[in-house]
């Protein structure tokens, strides 16, 4: 009976700690991370305790919302300009930047075998008989992978061929939508976007070396909304756990 | 105001997309509407309904399912392939097409409110004046009914010069193709260019209060003098 008694306590107790102890973070997540952020999120509440809310969305939103007093207590960016501006701006804690995730590009079509291991297809100047009329890439101005693909472009040497089929989506993830849905025939996507532990799950893909472009570093930072958040910094430390980053190299990121 | 060449180059495909869109809906409105004004069908709640679906669907929605319909698999794409068009997403065509779908309704009502406060006196008068059916419609109902076209053409333009989430889905942001201003001034605030974006949202919000305050002078110097 002693001994139940003590074991009830204890747990009580342990409840008691736990709830005084856990917190709640309100992440900006960079949407080409969103699936491997659910994950580590839900990995972070088992073993923390601490419950992360996620934002999805574009960075450049995420950061005229910041500018203007948005609740977010972390940003996970889709670059490192963003983070770093935010912090030259003093809108986040100077000294918590990090690179949690670094993108891999790859040209991918929905059609098996139209895109070769060396990405040799783009110096094709035949895409009319091979059947690419659009070549669909993330708008350079708006998205580092978008910039990642005009630079493997001109590296080649094949802007002249190639910008004719060029159609531009806002983001990564608009971009993905009109190669899956094949109106257009190739794309430069996110690696993250087509591979799932390692494999590219459809269609044919060439995944670009990284020596080819800048590298695509996404950053996080500590905003000035979570500076006394203890969850928001044992999350940050989370994302550099190794689980985490068994996580986020399960998804096509390099680290 | 700070607007470069590529501003411009949007302002003018937005005003062209627009025009030919507000043509297109008025050929296309004009049937429908007076179908629905006039029938005892029992189609006519789905029909109306079917109308009004776009004021109701996110524009994001209905821009993705215009992708996948437009697309080489989908079925509006299989019939402009087989026709020798090729696909029509990213044109400027494509565009019209998103367009007319997305303000079909602001075309339709108006029109169809017209329509039913004419009643159906005016149409019986002229067909004992033995005038024909389409000599009716045209030298009777078309300017009874005036107020209606003028409204649906207004709102037509002005919804349309409004349009982002189809245009957006489906356009795929080609320089002087597809990008229109809407479009223009989420890439400039996108791309943090902030005093860029508030000066082509100057020139719209100018636009569309002008478009609204014609529209407002227009139904009330029509009831005035009714």
């Amino acid at each position: 009976m002693v001994w139940k008694m003590r074991l009830f306590l204890a747990l009580v107790g342990a409840f008691f700690f736990a709830s005084a102890q856990a917190g709640e973070v309100t992440v900006a997540v960079a949407a080409n991370f969103t699936a491997p952020m659910q994950k580590i999120a839900k990995a972070f509440e088992l073993e923390t305790g601490h419950k992360a809310h996620l934002a999805f969305g574009a960075t450049g939103k995420f950061y005229a919302q910041i500018k203007n007093a948005a609740p977010f207590a972390v940003l996970l960016a889709a670059d490192d300009e963003t983070p770093a501006k935010l912090e030259k701006e003093a809108f986040s804690v100077v000294g918590t930047r990090f690179t949690y995730a670094t993108g891999r590009l790859a040209l991918w079509s929905r059609q098996p075998n139209l895109v070769d291991d060396k990405g040799e297809v783009l110096r094709s100047n035949r895409f009319d008989q091979l059947g690419i009329h659009k070549i669909a890439i993330a708008d350079p101005k708006l998205a580092p992978y978008g910039a990642a693909a005009m630079e493997v472009i001109q590296r080649m040497g094949v802007q002249s061929s190639v910008s004719p089929k060029l159609v531009q989506g806002e983001s990564i993830g608009q971009t993905y939508q009109f190669v899956s849905t094949e109106n257009a025939q190739l794309g430069f996507v996110a690696l993250s976007q087509i591979s799932v532990d390692g494999r590219i799950t459809q269609g044919s893909a060439w995944v670009v070396p990284q020596s080819m472009h800048t590298p695509l570093k996404q950053d996080a930072v500590l905003l000035n909304a979570g500076k006394d958040n203890a969850a928001a910094r044992a999350l940050l430390k989370y994302l550099q756990s190794n689980t985490a980053k068994a996580i986020i190299q399960s998804y096509g990121y390099a680290l | 105001m700070n607007l470069n060449a590529e501003d411009f180059q949007a302002i003018a495909l937005t005003l062209q997309l627009a025009s030919v869109t507000t043509v297109l809906l008025l050929l296309l409105a004009t049937p429908v509407a007076w179908w629905l004004a006039h029938t005892c069908s029992n189609w006519r709640a789905p029909v109306a309904s079917l109308v009004a679906l776009p004021l109701v669907l996110p524009p994001t929605v209905l821009g993705f399912y215009l992708l996948v319909a437009l697309g080489p698999n989908g079925p509006i794409g299989q019939f402009t392939q087989w026709a020798g068009w090729g696909t029509l997403a990213f044109s400027f065509w494509g565009l019209v097409l998103g367009s007319v779908v997305y303000s079909l309704p602001f075309a339709v009502q108006p029109l169809v409110h017209a329509f039913e406060a004419m009643g159906p006196r005016p149409m019986e008068v002229a067909v004992t004046l033995r005038a024909s059916k389409w000599d009716a419609f045209f030298t009777v109902a078309v300017p009874l009914a005036k107020p209606g076209f003028v409204m649906a053409a207004m709102l037509s333009f002005a919804h349309t010069v409004g349009e982002f989430g189809v245009v957006l889905m489906i356009g795929g942001n080609i320089p002087d193709k597809t990008r229109v201003v809407s479009t223009q001034i989420y890439g400039h605030v996108e791309a943090m260019e902030y005093s860029q974006a508030h000066g082509l949202a100057g020139v719209m919000l100018v636009f569309s209060f002008v478009v609204l305050l014609g529209l407002s002078w227009f139904s009330r110097r029509q009831k005035v003098s009714a």
